[in-house]
């Protein structure tokens, strides 16, 4: 446990390494330490959760100090970790697609010349993302907040000359910092109510001196999740995730996908104490998160950048996750948090094969018919969009089914509804990609056609490792069975007090027959196979269906198309006004005032001198003459005194 | 005897006669004698004083002040001299060359 500090540092020695001498080693090398660093923070993860596992369940928590980091008279910080059932999950999946992820970029990224820069930016996102999640306390978990949030604006921006890519960057780095501004004030208002930012501290207090219901623990809640939505991608702040596909592929199914925009999930799942006893807050997250998944959803159905459609995939999945975080199953959330980094990296990577292949290709009306040309590319991809839609048994089908069922089960009837909706157009989405990328006839030019080529292998194990285990990921928590829910009884101390609180103030812990539970299931499969019929028959039965179908609704396809023309309201409500406050404060407070006070002091000083120049005459007697007259002011002052 | 203030009255009329004469006089040799003259002025306050406290040490300064004068007259004259030889006059607003 005292080697915890040694899983976010690996990376960071690697990102020091390939940052400092990265240009002057060989691509090997650098790929072996960059992954090589990853390795060593997996093997350390692995073996603190093996510590972990043979404590007792109630005993599983660790809180190894370093350092005093601030102290200002009352205001302490101590460098600390909180090594926990949760921090472990999120420690294990960062290292572990991380490192699959690490390994895939050695062939994605292997003729590009920023090779090196790509895995210092990488190893340092590792090393943010290891200390947000290890966090002991808010300032910290703050630190590697800002740090992914950093990575993340450097690797969008990653090919800084194309115009869009750096813009890109920018709106993301923008859009976050309106986020993380409620989370600063979420800290302070913690340390102004709790006088601590220790995460245990903080909860044990909550639980001890607060009322559920509390007014200043909603406004804290409240807070941290406007921090949660602009990480994790969340209505209204969403806008900056579909634009960041600028990135690398690699980069998009690592941060984008699997570790960063999870974040928010993870700090409200920390914060599960402080949320129970704020139930408005936690109407708030599961309205927020149910909105999302849907909206989301929607326009993933018509957009046709390979990317972009994954990139409104994750927005939607990172509804659910909150979605199930906000109706009190934060065992839930967290189960999909982990299965999702699985089959959507799979994903990711997939889509990224498929573009690697066609030479840059993104567009799905320019693919098709892939699955003759690329099988291993297609056999993944098939089972990660298995897995995104939710069909049995694959990683998916558990964690998605858990979230839907819970949400029914805490009676969000209407929020139940619209996430099954949000679950088929998932599914018809995800299986319009993988019918009209891999099926059908080639629409590719034949210039393309002729270089496509399979993933090496650099590329393809990690491919087929995601893929295992975005079949076998959901496996760890399977309901009915008996002993089924480990992943439940792993997590369950953290979530205990929460539980308690919730199990207090609403119906909770009413357990259903098993009979209800395999109907909900069986009514989830139906409803994922259903939006994959729709998808088939659509895309591959009958091509000219999708055409005719956005010909009569026209007008609702050319909102979705244009994604609810959110990104134009935003232009126009929020940036445009700003662009003209800017300029308006530019020419009266920047030039006039400013501007005027520094040029004004020059000109003072320039006319006092053409003025006071002429009395240097260079006349000795001139001198001699106001020597004098000093002289006489000096005897006059000393006989007047 | 003399009272002191006679002696200082003499000394101050001295002293702003030289120093009319530095201010007004364009003259080099003019100039340099109003400064000896200065110098003088205060030199007759130093033995004025040195008698009416009855200390030798005024005398004794006034040694010195002579001694400097002779070897300032020494050295000015000499450029004084100098100057003459160069530009063919000693009028000291002839000689500016040194005002930026």
């Amino acid at each position: 446990m005292d080697s915890a500090w040694l899983i976010p540092a690996f990376p960071f020695a690697g990102f020091l390494i390939n940052g400092l001498w990265g240009r002057r080693l060989s691509k090997k090398r650098v790929g072996t330490v960059a992954c090589g660093a990853m390795a060593l923070a997996f093997l350390t993860a692995l073996r603190l959760f093996w510590l972990l596992l043979q404590q007792a369940p109630d005993r599983r928590i660790w809180e190894p100090v370093y350092y005093t980091w601030i102290a200002v008279g009352e205001f302490s910080v101590r460098a600390s970790f909180l090594l926990d059932p949760l921090s472990m999950v999120m420690v294990l999946v960062v290292t572990g697609v991380g490192l699959l992820i690490h390994i895939y970029s050695t062939g994605y990224m292997h003729d590009d010349p920023g090779y090196a820069r790509y895995f210092a930016y990488l190893n340092l996102f590792a090393c943010a993302m290891l200390l947000l999640v290890l966090a002991g306390n808010l300032l910290v978990l703050f630190v590697g907040w800002e740090g992914v949030g950093l990575c993340s604006y450097l690797l969008i921006g990653f090919w800084y000359e194309k115009r869009s890519a750096s813009d890109a960057g920018k709106k993301a780095f923008i859009v976050n910092r309106i986020g993380d501004f409620g989370f600063l004030l979420a800290i302070f208002l913690t340390f102004w109510t709790f006088g601590t930012l220790q995460f245990s501290e903080i909860f044990q207090a909550a639980v001890q001196r607060f009322q559920p219901g509390d007014m200043v623990l909603t406004g804290i809640t409240l807070l941290l999740f406007v921090g949660a939505v602009g990480k994790s991608a969340q209505l209204p702040l969403y806008v900056w995730l579909p634009d960041a596909m600028e990135g690398p592929t690699p980069v998009s199914a690592l941060i984008h996908a699997a570790t960063m925009v999870t974040a928010g999930v993870y700090m409200v799942a920390r914060c599960s104490v402080l949320y129970a006893l704020a139930p408005l807050s936690m109407g708030v997250v599961a309205a927020v998160g149910c909105a999302t998944a849907v909206f989301a959803a929607t326009i993933g159905l018509v957009q046709n950048d390979i990317k972009r459609v994954l990139a409104y995939s994750t927005v939607s999945q990172l509804g659910y996750m909150f979605l199930g975080c906000g109706v009190g199953a934060y065992v839930a959330g967290i189960f999909h948090l982990m299965t999702h980094a699985f089959f959507k990296a799979l994903l990711f990577l997939g889509a990224g094969s498929v573009i690697h292949a066609l030479g840059g290709e993104q567009d799905i009306r320019r693919m098709g018919g892939l699955r003759r040309w690329l099988p291993v590319t297609f056999w993944t991809f098939l089972a990660g969009s298995l897995a995104i839609a939710g069909i049995f048994p694959f990683a998916g089908f558990f964690s998605k089914d858990e979230i839907l069922f819970e949400t029914l089960m805490t009676g969000h009837g209407l929020l139940y509804t619209l996430a099954l909706g949000g679950a088929a157009l998932t599914a018809f989405y995800m299986f319009r990609l993988v019918f009209r990328t891999f099926f059908g006839e080639s629409r590719m030019d034949p210039e393309t056609a002729h270089h496509v080529h399979e993933a090496p292998g650099a590329m393809a194990v990690p491919l087929t490792i995601l893929a295992v285990l975005s079949l076998v990921g959901g496996w760890v928590q399977v309901p009915i069975l008996e002993d089924g829910k480990r992943f439940a009884r792993f997590l369950s101390p953290v979530f205990e007090s929460a539980r308690g609180i919730l199990a207090g103030t609403s119906e909770h812990g009413t357990h259903p027959s098993l009979w209800v539970e395999g109907a909900l299931m069986g009514l989830s499969v139906m409803v994922a196979l259903a939006g994959i019929g729709v998808a088939y028959r659509w895309y591959v039965a009958d091509p000219q269906r999708p055409e005719k179908v956005a010909a009569r609704f026209s007008r609702a396809y050319r909102w979705l198309l244009h994604k609810y023309y959110v990104d134009e309201l935003y232009q126009a409500v929020v940036v445009e006004p700003l662009k003209r406050l800017a300029e308006t404060v530019h020419e009266w407070v920047d030039r006039a005032v400013i501007d005027g006070a520094v040029d004004g002091a020059g000109a003072l000083f320039r006319r006092a001198g053409a003025v006071l120049r002429r009395i240097q005459t260079g006349l000795v007697q001139h001198y001699a003459l106001s020597v004098l007259a000093g002289v006489c002011l000096l005897i006059l002052a000393a006989l007047a005194v | 005897m003399v009272p002191l203030h006679y002696y200082l009255l003499v000394s101050a009329l001295l002293f702003a006669i030289g120093v009319t004469g530095v201010l007004v006089r364009r003259n080099a040799i003019v100039i340099f004698m109003s400064i000896e003259l200065m110098l003088n002025a205060a030199n007759l306050s130093f033995v004025a004083f040195s008698r009416e406290l009855q200390d030798l040490s005024g005398q004794l300064f006034v040694f010195f002040v002579m001694v400097v004068a002779a070897a300032e007259v020494t050295v000015g004259l000499a450029i004084i001299v100098t100057l003459h030889r160069n530009w063919k006059t000693i009028h000291v607003d002839a000689i500016r060359m040194l005002k930026g």
